[in-house]
């Protein structure tokens, strides 16, 4: 074993090893602390000094070291979400799921880079500079957890966090090639994240394959009743086996596979060569209609920003954070310091929610996306009477060129086309990789309902196992 | 569609101020995605529940207990100036 690398080692493969005493739990963090330290990606704002405590004995996850997005509050560590207004932020308490990670054996590797507040499918919205893709360095990694996803493609984590908020975990781990779980709402804690908007935020694993993110999630989940819309997980996340899709009923909506929204011709093209395997493997599927999902991400653009615009009115230089000095009188004082510190993107989207719900504008645009958001969940219900779950390409291209799209922000908007309607809905959805267009990975979403999480891990585990993809050729 | 006018009257309620040129970006952006979002004003909606939640929790309590929280101190650490044990700011008045 010591001869071998074991930063090639998956992370349940690896607290394996660490459990049957063939690799040590401080050999291990060291070899990823290089690794993380030599990261050339950018993908990384801060990472450990040196090991942590040992984990403690019967640990389930063995120590084996966890990068952790930005904007999770780590206590005493940097966590700026990627902004500037939080200059010098060091948290005085540690956010809930990375405690109870920390508890289970997963100490913090590192901080990753994001965009800002979450606010991005590219990574380039970060005030640190974009991350840049392992597969091809002109590339974005995706967003808004870009470098978590980067980390793991690259192999300098083992796995990460990231928060999903409209498709921040699938479609950055679709555009890295590797596994992006969104639980559904409410089975994580939100306590200690920093807020983008509280109804749609979800904290979640970002993995090698898909038995790490079963491993992961299971000592994510659970209430925590510093947060009132925590609900927990009916049971336990099991470590997914199955090999067939026998009797699994597959909904490929009209709506998100190709009509209103155009799909890379190599990303239909992987997508429907992977509902070829899933048939092999004894699964039926069918087209199905989620009518009002063209709708989602108008929905989503109203509901996001509005809620952004009241969680980021405390940013006001008061409490933490930057503060833009001499003011004339506290107003300005406020002023100052969120004009010189918020980036483009974000105050573009604290204005846009700021519109929709100013006087006049509010039942327009709020009031009717609250109302779509109702529609859209109702869609999933009534798709899932027939199906067990609906199939989608994650993101509709593989990972675009730096700088592609940041002049337009509609077109940057347009890259969760497939992602936020499962959002809207509240509900549990994957990503895996499932090929290469161009040379770059594509992502397959799975969704399933509500609390399906075990089923959902265990149809991923049968495609993966019969996709075969191998994610180790960007960390050559 | 949103203008020049609107852009400033919005920018002042987020406690935002704009340059000349980011008014001008912002108006031509914000228009822009505002007239995707519009597409919703094509829906017939009519009696559909607004949902502000996804997840059926009603009445979230938590036994009312008596436990330390952030010391002063440690609340005040992150604070740009702090005086007399609170957050200092310049005078509302000014």
């Amino acid at each position: 074993m010591a001869a071998t690398d074991p930063t090639a080692l998956t992370a349940a493969a690896a607290a394996a090893a660490i459990d049957r005493g063939e690799l040590s739990a401080g050999e291990l963090f060291e070899a990823y602390r290089d690794a993380a330290a030599g990261d050339e990606l950018n993908a990384y704002l801060w990472v450990a000094d040196g090991p942590p405590e040992p984990p403690t004995a019967g640990a389930p996850l063995h120590g084996v070291p966890l990068a952790v997005k930005d904007l999770f509050c780590t206590e005493g560590v940097p966590s700026q979400a990627g902004s500037r207004i939080l200059e010098g932020y060091r948290p005085p308490y540690t956010a809930s799921v990375v405690a109870r990670l920390a508890e289970a054996g997963a100490p913090l590797l590192g901080k990753t880079n994001q965009d800002e507040f979450a606010m991005g499918s590219s990574n380039e919205n970060s005030a640190f500079g974009p991350v840049l893709n392992p597969w091809d360095r002109t590339r974005v990694p995706g967003g808004s957890s870009g470098g978590s996803a980067a980390a793991v493609a690259a192999g300098s984590a083992p796995w990460a966090l990231g928060t999903d908020t409209g498709g921040s975990i699938r479609q950055p781990a679709a555009l890295c090639g590797i596994v992006g779980l969104k639980p559904t709402y409410g089975t994580v804690s939100r306590y200690g994240m920093i807020a983008f908007a509280s109804s749609l935020d979800q904290a979640g694993p970002l993995t090698r394959d898909v038995t790490d993110a079963a491993l992961l999630l299971g000592h994510m989940v659970g209430h925590d009743q510093r947060d009132s819309t925590s609900v927990g997980f009916p049971g336990q996340v099991d470590r997914p086996t199955a090999q067939r899709l026998d009797g699994i009923r597959l909904g490929v909506p009209e709506e998100l596979s190709g009509e209103g929204i155009a799909i890379d011709p190599g990303v239909l093209e992987q997508f429907q060569a992977t509902l070829k395997l899933a048939e092999e493997l004894g699964a039926g599927v069918q087209n199905c209609r989620l009518p009002h999902a063209p709708h989602a991400l108008s929905a989503y653009y109203v509901l996001a920003p509005a809620e952004a615009s009241s969680n980021l009115a405390r940013y006001d230089g008061v409490r933490y954070g930057a503060r833009s000095e001499p003011a004339d009188g506290l107003v300005e004082m406020y002023t100052n310091t969120r004009s010189e510190h918020f980036g483009p993107e974000v105050k573009r989207r604290i204005m846009l929610g700021t519109y929709s719900l100013s006087s006049g504008y509010y039942d327009a645009y709020y009031g009717r996306a609250q109302r779509v958001r109702t529609k859209i969940a109702e869609d999933f219900h009534t798709v899932f009477e027939d199906f067990d779950f609906v199939v989608t390409p994650t993101s509709p291209t593989v990972a675009f060129e730096l700088g592609a799209k940041t002049a337009d922000p509609l077109s940057m908007y347009l890259n969760d086309y497939c992602t936020v309607p499962m959002s809207l809905a509240g509900i549990p959805a994957i990503s895996i990789p499932c090929g290469l267009s161009e040379r770059l990975p594509v992502g397959f979403q799975l969704a399933g309902p509500a609390f399906s999480e075990n089923a959902i891990l265990d149809a991923a585990f049968a495609l993966e196992q019969a996709i075969g993809f191998d994610g180790s050729a960007c960390r050559a | 569609m949103i203008d020049r006018e609107q852009v400033l009257h919005v920018a002042r309620l987020a406690r935002l101020e704009l340059t000349d040129e980011e008014v001008g970006r912002m108006s031509d952006e914000l228009s822009a995605v505002l007239g995707h979002i519009e597409k919703i004003g094509e829906l017939d909606l009519d009696g559909v529940v607004a949902t502000t939640h996804v997840v059926e929790v009603s009445n979230a309590l938590r036994p009312d207990v008596v436990a330390p929280s952030l010391a002063p101190e440690v609340a005040l650490a992150n604070a740009p100036a702090v005086a007399d044990g609170g957050f200092r700011v310049p005078s509302p008045q000014a």
